[in-house]
């Protein structure tokens, strides 16, 4: 099948219950394209013919009959279909200048937070998203030559106690099944709100850039910074940063002097609510 | 056109080709979809271009206090001569040729400036040090980028071998650059060499696209160009792998080869035919569902012609056995 994931149309081959399951509810509202269309992104699953096949059952990811990663056992299936994509994004969309960032959009205007260890980045991003915000992605910022943001809606992964986290802040939000002992601990998906989904094709104009550090209990601070110093991070937070050289030293430039730049401390998922809608408004 | 773009990815010729559509005026007029991925290939086949000329920056830098001639290789070469089959192509390393009686100066002032040698076991070290023509990998630990520093163009046990003193009479200089290139005859030959007595023929491809570009961009410049090469392909005694890269270049690419200087080596016209038809059914890339059956054996067969070409007999056994118990390590 051909999948529309955002501005990339996606060739999926798997003979995988567990993966089928997932994408079929993960991503049933999303786009399927005719298979004899072009794809820009070709992904195999399939289970690697090994003695193992039948007491440690493994999965393997192929992008374009190439093996990518170690094999993971065949019940992480869709945890390695999402890393993977990541990876086949990552490595080759450099018409982007691809920020290592979640952005969502109100109003027309674009929020993005890079993602740091520690900055909560997807459990921000998914209790925004149940509060009013459009998911763009929780991944991958796409900076386009015009200096919009492409959206790129995906299943939005939570770590261990986020998952609790995210269920008891937003009972409504619909999550995928938990995945134990992966590399990241225990991983579930959040389902991307219909909104974000049916406006996948709407690109943001960047407004805020906001680098947000998740402390327990801490009061929340939003401050800004200068021009400068959101530079230099943004542009080492960046996917792909050396690789467009010149050209990404100018959209990093373009995007500073559109955006306000802040720093964002915060112990609870309530008081960012609250910084935001403000800036929001 | 997917399939297009996927044995392209394949064959790491995916800028290349967006460059030549460029050329022809072609890429502005394709489908937005499928432009932006020659374009992102392009956008990425320049950052490393990019990393070689910094890291030959690097080295010149450290190699200034010593009085050493150091030679650039392959991508390095068609760089500092600014040649255009050097767009869009993919360079991994760094290769550059020095004296054999400079390679341990050179060696430890990288060392000093701070390269590192890649992790080998013993053996691997030994098969670098006597058997190939290159001391270990080095990197710089701040960059990605190996440097290869060779003192041969050919193993030091291969059955064939360049005349390396007929390769450094014809050195020259580069304006703007302490590295001096292979006059145009020996880069020709250097990639023909480099091609068939590698011993992974899948993906060659791109190999055979780089002499077919310098065929067209130094045949077309200079009439005597042809004559010059067939006399140095004599001289160095590579007339044989010459032939092929003609036949081959002319089957598959439409290199224009003038019809007289097709056959520098008196090769039996059989054996010739033979070879060719090997090498073509082997270089281009399979679909990656393809079996190709016959491109696997073509391959196969021309792997084990190239260890013997680089080994006798005697060192080969062994050391096929070697990596064969150690598994694929190279």
């Amino acid at each position: 099948m051909v999948l529309g994931v955002g501005p990339f149309q996606v060739r999926i081959r798997a003979r995988i219950a567990a993966l089928t399951g997932f994408l079929s509810r993960m991503y049933r509202d999303f786009p399927l394209h005719p298979p004899d269309g072009f794809a820009d992104i070709r992904v195999r699953l399939y289970r690697p013919r090994s003695w193992r096949r039948y007491f440690q059952p493994q999965v393997c990811f192929e992008r374009d009959g190439k093996r990518i990663f170690h094999p993971f056992p065949l019940s992480h299936a869709p945890p390695l279909f999402e890393w993977g994509l990541n990876w086949c994004i990552a490595t080759r969309a450099h018409q982007y200048l691809m920020l290592h960032a979640a952005v969502l959009e109100r109003g027309g205007r674009a929020l993005i937070l890079p993602a740091t260890p520690g900055s909560g980045k997807s459990t921000l991003c998914a209790a925004l998203m149940h509060r009013g915000w459009r998911l763009l992605s929780d991944e991958f910022g796409l900076v386009r030559e015009d200096g919009r943001l492409d959206p790129l809606p995906r299943p939005i992964p939570l770590k261990n106690e986020s998952i609790g986290v995210i269920r008891a802040f937003a009972p409504e939000a619909e999550l995928g099944p938990e995945f134990p002992k992966t590399r990241k601990g225990t991983v579930a998906h959040v389902k991307p709100t219909g909104a974000s989904v049916r406006r996948m094709e709407e690109s943001a104009v960047p407004a805020w850039i906001v680098f947000p550090r998740f402390q327990r209990d801490a009061r929340a601070v939003l401050e800004p910074v200068p021009a400068s110093y959101a530079f230099l991070r943004l542009a080492y937070n960046a996917f792909n940063y050396e690789v467009l050289g010149a050209e990404g030293f100018r959209r990093v430039g373009r995007l500073i002097r559109r955006c306000r730049h802040f720093n964002f401390s915060y112990g609870r998922l309530e008081d960012a609510i609250e910084i935001f809608d403000s800036l929001a408004s | 056109m997917e399939d297009l773009m996927v044995v392209a990815e394949r064959s790491r010729l995916t800028a290349t080709l967006g460059h030549r559509l460029a050329d022809a005026g072609i890429l502005a007029a394709l489908p937005g979809r499928v432009r932006r991925h020659f374009e992102a290939a392009m956008t990425e086949a320049r950052f490393r271009n990019r990393l070689i000329r910094w890291e030959m920056n690097r080295v010149a830098r450290a190699l200034r206090p010593l009085d050493v001639t150091v030679v650039a290789l392959k991508g390095a070469a068609y760089l500092l001569l600014d040649l255009p089959l050097a767009r869009g192509r993919l360079p991994a390393d760094l290769d550059i040729l020095v004296r054999r009686e400079d390679l341990s100066r050179v060696e430890r002032r990288l060392t000093e400036a701070g390269w590192r040698s890649a992790e080998l076991s013993e053996y691997d070290q030994r098969y670098y040090r006597r058997w190939m023509h290159e001391i270990p990998p080095l990197r710089h630990p701040r960059r990605y980028v190996e440097v290869d520093v060779h003192h041969a163009l050919l193993p030091l046990t291969a059955r064939l071998q360049a005349d390396d003193e007929l390769l450094w009479s014809s050195v020259r200089e580069v304006s703007c650059s302490r590295f001096r290139v292979l006059s145009p005859e020996d880069l020709v030959l250097h990639a023909v060499v480099h091609l068939f007595h590698d011993s992974d023929c899948a993906n060659r491809l791109r190999d055979l696209v780089d002499i077919d570009g310098l065929l067209r961009h130094f045949g077309a410049r200079d009439r005597d160009f042809w004559h010059r090469l067939t006399e140095r392909a004599r001289a160095h005694g590579l007339e044989r792998p010459l032939t092929y890269a003609f036949h081959v270049g002319r089957r598959l690419l439409h290199t224009p080869v003038p019809a007289e200087w097709l056959n520098p080596g008196r090769v039996d016209p059989l054996l010739r035919r033979w070879m060719v038809a090997l090498l073509c059914r082997a270089l281009p890339p399979s679909a990656p569902d393809d079996l190709d059956l016959g491109a696997a054996t073509a391959r196969w067969l021309l792997y084990l012609r190239s260890h013997y070409l680089r080994m006798p007999l005697k060192l080969l056994i062994p050391h096929l056995l070697r990596k064969a118990l150690a598994g694929k390590r190279h």
